[in-house]
């Protein structure tokens, strides 16, 4: 440095070279180093798998993860593991903690016991016969037990899942062994790209101000330099993004599906008769479109939440709120009552499948995990076909590395992509295809148009293509014109601007939701809940990762859905009309990303929010 | 000094107090509700006693920094991933207890005995750090124990800044009450340092300092002894948990007045 001031700094970018650079470590990246890390080493000791940057030492792996801890991810998992236990055929995976088999499980129509929910004539109708008929459907509890699961849903002899513990136990077994580094803490900022390749990784910037200007212990993101980059951050993860925007997607892929999926570890009262294993999947509330789970892990804890799809079209569509009314609702009830807040958080499901899947190779880089589309959006599965891909990568690197083969497009294909498209995922994968596509017509189509193509093994489905985005969201005036005057909704829009907070809550309140009865135990402010059952952390000295680049746009947004949708509140309304960014109740969970309008109203079609790499988020290790 | 300093840390290590930490009592005493699930982090004293440690290392040349920690095998190596991309050091891991239930003598037996038996170690170039409040519950005893077990006379506890003069000498700035700093001269080596906050900023992550740790830290924990404190003889009869104290209401429009008059109250009770 030749000057000690933030103005003058002169620091040289580190640089370093590796052979396989890994971003995100999420179960893609475990099913990838699990597997990897058993072939380094001969059964003698000897290199199997020789580096070639360091010759004589086994392949130097190194992998980077934002959060601070490799516990902290988040997922509802109920999966059929048939990769996870393919991975560790001798080993009982209901040891790892909160994780036990498949006991029960069942899907529930909920009905609306409290009437304040957008529902269609269909759905009202539904209601209606069942209340009238509920000696011969059995419904009580507000609520249907559907006397069958569709197959393509059932997870029997499945595991009940925490990502989060589950994340930690196999990053445990992978490090313990010394041959691979797995770094969290550490975001990375972008690929290295020259010409069609990938060269390696650039890491994110440390000591800078909050606009990324270097700051006080200015230190820039080394360059790692790696014949080969796995790319496993996510379906948001910076990485990926950046490789799609730069060298292009399939034709015809992109990715127009998504689903806020948010939930709570809770722990149960005594005796609240749930078993571990019990699987509940709820549909009809706390809206039609928003789907629910329940999940029983062992210790009386249980992970309750719901999934809000981008094709529900209203813009009011809080996660947190609407999910405190779904465990108000009195078939949940009567096992919640009593039960304790012990974890929160929230993530975004890439829901394209098929549709959303990148080039799974190119030269010098792989994809692997929900962002390489190998999420089942029919069987609403991803973490065990996660894994999968990262063990087909594993096994087609270990088989090039052993013929010293270069890791080019060609090669990559011939053996990760063959390995995957003659895979059970790939199979599974087709069927789901067009599953969906029935959801941008109303939730009845949609659910009718999962079950044609769930029956049909994929034979047939609807085959009504995605609507543009700018056709699926519905304005204020249209989505609740008709419970509140064009009068009263713009005098809440006024006061809510004023203000600077959401709409939701007005909303809601004015559309007969009941208030929230706080306990400040299970029911907690949406704060609160950053604090109590999320721990959010911003470590200081990394820039904002959310910024609004083209500051008209924001002001001319009317729905601003960014600040409705975000999972932390870290999203609220600036003085100017441009969204304020709170980076220290930031979860990442990258909803504003998909929910930002700009892409689908403005000339160039590209959306306002910059989603960059950074540091920290969630600090629970029970999601 | 012209052979540098060779810096013994004690890094005690906790779960993390972001998580939901909630004692409870089993069948051999007193624990943490599903400790092992919980992540761990090394106290924050006894972290900046290591960014301090490294510190002092980098600026006088031939210095060379330790790491002691007594834990869970798999707590220590968790931790190692978190910290061991900051500072470089030498792991010297026990596999040991780490609850917050442990006995200060215990542990100060532990950590003295392993320090002993570090290969090398030359007493009159040593200087000990640790958390100051560390593995005492904040009763701030163990690394006292810890230089009485070393016969290590100069001890400073509560330290926030330490200075090497130009004669070798050691200047401390140790807190005492009133939020007033005392000032002690020492001679150097051997001395103990119990470490408060001190000044430092937390190092940068840096991938280049990770790869080389991590050559001798995963080793280090594979041959990591078990050692049972207190050779298994420490029981708790029982433990009183402070009492939850957070409480959570929505109001709105209160002054701050308000809401300070009711803080106060709550504090009260």
């Amino acid at each position: 440095m030749s000057d000690a001031s933030p103005e003058h700094v002169t620091i040289e970018r580190q640089q370093m070279s590796i052979d396989i650079a890994c971003v995100g470590f999420g179960p893609a990246m475990g099913g990838f180093l699990t597997t990897l890390n058993r072939s380094l080493l001969n059964e003698d000791g000897s290199v199997r798998l020789e580096s070639a940057v360091s010759p004589g030492q086994p392949l130097q792996v190194v992998c980077y993860e934002r959060a601070d801890g490799l516990g902290f991810g988040v997922s509802g998992v109920v999966t059929r593991a048939r990769g996870i236990r393919a991975s560790f055929p001798d080993v009982d995976l209901t040891q790892v903690p909160m994780s036990v088999e498949v006991k029960k499980e069942e899907l529930i129509y909920l009905l609306d016991p409290i009437r304040a929910s957008r529902r269609s004539f269909t759905f009202k109708l539904a209601d209606r016969v069942l209340r009238s008929l509920s000696f011969i459907f059995g419904v009580k509890h507000d609520a249907f037990e559907l006397p069958y699961t569709p197959p393509f849903m059932q997870k029997h002899h499945g595991l009940v899942l925490s990502l989060g513990q589950f994340n930690q136990w196999v990053s445990d077994q992978v490090a313990a062994s010394g041959m691979v580094q797995i770094w969290p803490g550490m975001p990375v900022a972008e690929p290295l790209i020259e010409g069609d390749a990938v060269t390696g990784v650039r890491l994110a910037d440390q000591g800078t101000d909050l606009q990324g200007r270097p700051d006080a212990g200015f230190t820039p993101g080394m360059d790692l330099f790696a014949p080969l980059t796995v790319v496993g951050d996510g379906p948001v993860g910076a990485v990926g993004r950046n490789i799609d925007a730069r060298l292009g997607m399939p034709e015809g892929h992109q990715h127009t599906e998504w689903a806020l999926g948010m939930k709570m570890v809770v722990e149960l009262r005594e005796n609240s008769g749930l078993e571990p294993g019990t699987v509940l999947h709820t549909i009809g509330f706390p809206e039609p479109e928003i789907f629910g789970f329940l999940y029983v892990h062992p210790g009386n804890l249980a992970s309750v939440g719901i999934f809000v799809p981008s094709w529900f079209r209203s813009p009011i569509r809080t996660g947190y709120r609407y999910l405190q009314h779904l465990m108000l609702h009195p078939y949940l009830w009567r096992y919640l009552e009593g039960a304790t807040l012990k974890s929160w958080g929230a993530k975004s499901l890439q829901e394209s499948g098929r549709h959303g899947e990148p080039f799974l190779a190119g030269n010098g880089y792989a994809r692997i995990g929900e962002g390489s589309g190998s999420t089942n959006v029919l069987a609403g599965s991803g973490v065990d076909e996660a894994w999968t891909t990262g063990v087909q990568l594993a096994e087609a690197v270990i088989e090039l590395a052993e013929q010293k083969r270069a890791f080019t497009r060609e090669n990559l294909e011939a053996t990760y992509v063959r390995r995957r498209r003659q895979s059970w995922v790939d199979d599974e994968s087709k069927v789901a295809a067009d599953s969906r596509n029935g959801f941008q017509k109303g939730v009845v189509t949609g659910m009718i148009g999962m079950a044609i193509a769930g029956m049909t093994g994929g034979r047939f489905a609807l085959r009504a293509r995605p609507n543009p985005k700018s056709s699926v969201l519905a304005s204020l005036e249209e989505a609740y014109g008709s419970r509140i005057p064009p009068t009263e909704l713009k005098q809440i829009q006024e006061e809510c601007a004023a203000k600077g907070v959401s709409l939701h809550d007005r909303i809601m309140d004015r559309c007969g939701w009941p208030p929230i009865p706080m306990d400040g135990k299970l029911f907690i402010s949406h704060q609160d809940a950053l604090l109590m059952g999320g721990g959010v952390q911003a470590p200081p000295g990394y820039a904002n990762h959310v910024c609004f680049p083209r500051q008209e746009i924001c002001r001319a947004c009317e729905t601003k859905l960014c600040l409705e949708m975000c999972s932390g509140q870290a999203i609220t309304r600036g003085e100017d009309g441009v969204p304020a960014f709170d980076r220290e109740k930031c979860v990442y969970c990258g909803a504003c990303l998909w929910n930002c309008q700009a892409d689908a109203n403005t000339d160039d079609k590209k959306g306002n929010i910059e989603f960059k790499a950074g540091a920290g988020g969630l600090h629970s290790t029970l999601n | 000094m012209t052979n540098g300093y060779q810096i013994v840390v004690c890094g005690s290590i906790v779960p993390d107090p972001l998580q939901t930490l909630e004692p409870v009592e089993t069948p051999t005493g007193p624990a943490l509700k599903n400790e092992m699930m919980l992540p761990a982090v090394l106290d924050p004293w006894a972290a900046h006693a290591l960014y301090e440690a490294a510190n002092l290392a980098s600026k006088v040349a031939g210095s060379k920094v330790w790491l002691v920690s007594a834990g869970p095998k798999a707590k220590l190596q968790q931790v190692m991933m978190t910290i061991a991309q900051r500072v470089s050091f030498e792991l010297v891991p026990v596999d040991s207890s780490a609850s917050g239930f442990a006995d200060a003598h215990a542990t100060a037996a532990l950590l003295a005995d392993t320090i002993q038996s570090i290969a090398g170690l030359d007493r009159a170039r040593m200087l000990v750090f640790g958390g100051w409040e560390s593995a005492s519950r904040g009763a701030g005893a163990t690394m006292q124990l810890v230089g009485e077990r070393l016969q290590i006379l100069d001890q400073f506890q509560g330290v926030d800044q330490l200075t090497v003069q130009a004669d070798g000498s050691l200047e401390v700035l140790e807190r005492i009450e009133g939020g007033r700093h005392q000032v002690s001269v020492c001679q150097g080596p051997p001395a103990l340092f119990g470490w408060a906050t001190g000044n430092l900023p937390e190092p940068r992550n840096n991938p280049q300092v990770g790869m080389a740790n991590m050559r001798t830290v995963m080793p280090a924990l594979q041959k990591a002894k078990s050692v049972p404190l207190a050779a298994g003889g420490l029981h708790f009869l029982s433990a009183t948990p402070p009492k939850q104290q957070r409480q959570t209401r929505v109001v709105k429009d209160l002054s701050p007045d308000q809401i300070a008059q009711e803080l106060a109250e709550w504090i009260g009770k």
